[in-house]
């Protein structure tokens, strides 16, 4: 790498421990810590919970284990001494979660809240975590954090899922009908799924991947009809793109309380508030 | 609120305090106002730097309660205690009380090779749809108020700017690399002297930009996304190695002279 002009080093100034910031900085990092600390305890839990994840009678399915797998008795393995069957949640949870993990809004969020990389704008960073992780700041560009590049392909896996997740939520507005067959029904639950899924797609489809790919590499939109069709989606995307923090805290609050309340009413808890049958 | 306590911070490189002083207060009136009022009635060797006071010349930034700041568009009714904080931009060399040397930021642009347009478009005026330049018109907002280069935590906290251009320079880079005329091939440079890669997108120079620049969405995302197309996709790479993909027919970063991308360093 070419060096750069580099200017006076920091130690050379006086310190002003005044002109830190004093209004309540904390609060954001804090609530997505615990908010997203909570959904990976939850999902952990429901991953080797691997029950309660589908009712029959109303055809709702947890978006943990969408789509519905069957995996052979034989497939074992061992957590905490127990042989315990492979939950299908395994295979399914690693493609939202990477593409949540390498999204450009959770890095800031995680960057944030969990590594303190900055803790808030314009606020010190820790200096007993300066001392501990840095030789010197690297940013995205070693590994692990390198890996972040590969989130285009999170992103089609993450696509891939939102037709299963449509595919369940029309289903759940689907029972089965005496004398068999199945008849129209919509509870609680359904609406449920269909706000969920309405948010994880907008989630998805609002992508600073997906934008580029779509339009954003382009330079010239003028030049061909194929590029002003790509410069119409690009500022379509661009809308959506523009609240994407807000989709993907949305979405995941939504996953949650779908997945619980399914666990809930699956479990005995809780009913289904039934609206038509 | 008929008064207003304003703590400034008075000093050198070597030494400094904040001092704190009184100044009345009027309808509409912001941080610099008070600053001027010490100047004029207090203080006359306050140090400061300003120009137009309307949020356009990007000469008054600051930070106000330690939040990087333009003091002409810090109005005082943001802060109802009744107490500002005002200190010099953090991430610079101080020169005296609210003074910075912000020039690394202009040594650092003259390393950015200007515009080169392609060979048939040379020495003409640009034809251009208005869908073509949209997107680089947003960073043509840029005042150069340096405050997106202070809040970066790669400079301010990392001191990386021996690594990293900062924010502002990648609003730069972007508006060269996606402008329809230019014919440079900007992404090594990018890369690897820009250092577009050190970012970790905490989206802190968006917040504090004056212009409402989406520096991280528009300019430093799609830039990354730019090199991972050229350096990070298995795919892509392949589809290029075979054909399907065309080589970009840019010309190359290193055909533009030395000169034009060396700087001297000020020390």
């Amino acid at each position: 790498m070419a060096l750069h002009t580099q200017q006076t080093p920091h130690s050379k100034r006086p310190t002003i421990a005044e002109g830190e910031r004093k209004d309540n900085w904390l609060m954001a990092p804090l609530t997505f810590f615990l908010v997203f600390g909570f959904f990976v305890v939850w999902a952990t839990f429901r991953t080797f919970n691997n029950d309660h994840f589908f009712i029959e009678k109303y055809n709702y399915l947890s978006p943990f284990y969408s789509p519905l797998i069957t995996l052979p008795e034989s497939w074992k393995i061992m957590v905490l001494g127990r042989s315990l069957h492979i939950s299908p949640s395994l295979l399914i949870l690693p493609f939202p979660l990477t593409f949540r993990l390498s999204c450009y809004y959770y890095r800031k969020a995680l960057y944030r809240s969990f590594l303190a990389d900055p803790l808030a704008c314009a606020v010190k960073e820790p200096k007993a975590l300066d001392t501990m992780r840095y030789r010197k700041y690297t940013g995205e560009r070693l590994f692990p954090l390198i890996a972040v590049n590969f989130h285009r392909y999170a992103f089609f896996a993450a696509a891939i899922f939102m037709i299963f997740l449509w595919k369940d939520a029309f289903e759940a507005c689907t029972v089965p009908a005496t004398g068999g067959g199945i008849k129209f029904g919509f509870g609680l639950g359904t609406l449920l799924f269909f706000v969920n899924v309405s948010l994880l797609t907008a989630y998805t489809f609002s992508c600073h991947s997906w934008r580029h790919f779509v339009g954003g590499k382009v330079d010239c939109y003028s030049c061909s009809a194929l590029s002003k069709t790509r410069y119409g989606l690009w500022q379509k995307i661009s809308f959506l793109n523009e609240k994407h923090g807000t989709w993907a805290m949305m979405s995941l609050i939504s996953v949650l309380v779908t997945d619980i309340y399914v666990f809930l009413v699956s479990s005995g808890v809780l009913t289904d508030l039934r609206f038509f049958n | 609120m008929e008064k207003v306590t304003i703590k400034v911070f008075r000093g050198t490189p070597e030494e400094g305090e904040i001092s704190t002083y009184e100044t009345p207060t009027f309808p509409g009136m912001v941080v610099l106002d008070a600053i001027h009022y010490i100047q004029q009635n207090l203080e006359p060797s306050l140090a400061c730097r300003w120009n137009c006071k309307a949020a356009k010349c990007g000469s008054c930034s600051a930070e106000v309660n330690g939040h990087p700041k333009l003091m002409c568009k810090s109005s005082i009714e943001e802060y109802p205690s009744g107490e500002i904080t005002v200190t010099p931009l953090k991430t610079f060399p101080l020169v005296k009380d609210l003074v910075t040397d912000v020039s690394w930021n202009y040594r650092v642009s003259s390393r950015i090779p200007p515009l080169v347009p392609k060979p048939d478009a040379a020495g003409k005026p640009f034809n251009m749809q208005q869908i073509d330049v949209e997107r680089v018109q947003e960073f043509r907002k840029c005042i150069e108020c340096f405050l997106c280069q202070d809040v970066c935590h790669i400079l301010r906290e990392h001191d990386r700017t021996d690594a990293f251009y900062g924010p502002r320079q990648m609003v730069k880079l972007a508006s060269l690399d996606m402008h329809p005329m230019d014919n440079l091939d900007r992404k090594e440079s990018i890369k690897n002297d820009g250092g577009v890669g050190y970012c970790n997108i905490t989206k802190c120079c968006t917040e504090v930009c004056p212009e409402h620049i989406h520096i991280t969405d528009n300019a430093i995302i799609p830039l990354k996304e730019r090199i991972a197309d050229e350096y990070y996709d298995p795919i892509q790479g392949l589809l290029r190695k075979i054909g399907i993909i065309k080589r970009t027919t840019k010309q190359p970063f290193d055909s533009v002279p030395n000169e034009q991308t060396t700087v001297h360093s000020a020390r």
